[in-house]
């Protein structure tokens, strides 16, 4: 039963990505999550007035029934298969957390500082968090991929633009990383 | 059935992308501080998984679903939106620790406050399909 509340290895978890990758081509589909944001906008009816929603999202209606899936997925992870051993970073890194005054996982995903219910009264925190979402929107549909459509699917398949677009994503992290985030913290 | 596979491709990639804590935001701040195996274990796995799946879908002509061949397509050419874009997902993904899928997975998930990083997100892509024909691709 250990298995099921332990953090999963790298390699199972890596190997099932891969293997949801697969299932998704034998669908006759593709892997890629951000497409998913360009729907989101065009069910709105943003097409009227910006060509580029101006196409047929209910043909990708497919990729927004993975994303539910994923919803549940992860609220069922969460729920019913997490334990206080989980998120084990490295020591030296929550060390360095402290430094900034981020809080440590102590089996939780993810920091109170950044993401608790307090952010919602810190307008530092929520713009923190709308300007990263901005980000994330405005490069994945720039670059047309994000982690699973490029570093995944993309270079499953040897595609040299999704070469250049994940050495781009790291450039971008690392500079965030190194530069702004002593910076923002 | 039509729905289903989806619904439950998607519901594995959740329960695997929340097991292995790539969703957590310190496994990517750990990432790029390289002071982890874990996360670069990961993306590894998958593209070698994905790799060795791909050739031999293309050498063994295998067919989908639907009895069609699979053919996958190569993506666009370019350089300057690769580079450009890419750079300013990376800005992103380092900053709040999420990429689009662990956005919707945290949602579900119940982390309410990763909804601003969505709202920012579709507002980013929005900003995007604004800009679309000025940028450099």
């Amino acid at each position: 039963m250990n298995i099921i509340f332990q953090t999963w290895p790298w390699y199972v978890s890596g190997f099932l990505i891969g293997m949801i990758m697969l299932s998704l081509i034998y669908f006759g589909k593709t892997f890629g999550m951000s497409s998913n944001l360009r729907s989101l906008c065009s069910m709105t009816g943003l097409g009227k007035r910006v060509a580029f929603f101006d196409f047929d999202w209910k043909a990708q209606r497919w990729n927004l029934i993975v994303v539910l899936g994923a919803m549940m997925g992860g609220f069922v992870a969460v729920q019913f298969m997490s334990d206080p051993s989980n998120v084990a970073i490295n020591t030296k890194t929550i060390a360095q957390l402290a430094q900034l005054g981020i809080d440590a996982p102590n089996g939780k995903l993810m920091p109170d500082a950044l993401f608790g219910p307090a952010v919602f009264n810190s307008p530092k925190g929520i713009l923190i968090l709308l300007i990263g979402g901005v980000l994330i929107g405005f490069g994945t549909r720039y670059a047309g991929g994000c982690t699973s459509g490029h570093a995944i699917s993309g270079l499953s398949n040897l595609q040299i633009p999704s070469l250049k677009a994940v050495i781009g994503f790291f450039i971008g992290g690392l500079i965030m990383a190194y530069l702004l985030f002593p910076l923002i913290f | 059935m039509k729905v289903i596979k989806y619904l439950l491709v998607g519901f594995v990639f959740g329960i695997v992308l929340t097991k292995s804590e790539a969703v957590s935001w310190y496994r990517i701040y750990e990432m790029f501080q390289f002071q982890s195996f874990h996360m670069y274990g990961i993306i590894m796995t998958a593209i070698g998984t994905g790799i060795i799946g791909i050739q031999l879908i293309k050498r063994k002509n295998l067919k989908d679903i639907k009895g069609f061949v699979i053919e996958i397509e190569d993506k666009e050419e370019g350089s300057a939106r690769y580079w450009i874009g890419g750079l300013f997902f990376g800005l992103g993904w380092a900053l709040v620790g999420a990429c689009p899928g662990p956005i919707f997975i945290l949602l579900g998930a119940g982390f309410w406050s990763v909804g601003i990083v969505l709202f920012g997100a579709l507002l980013g892509t929005y900003l995007y399909g604004v800009l679309k024909d000025k940028l450099p691709h």
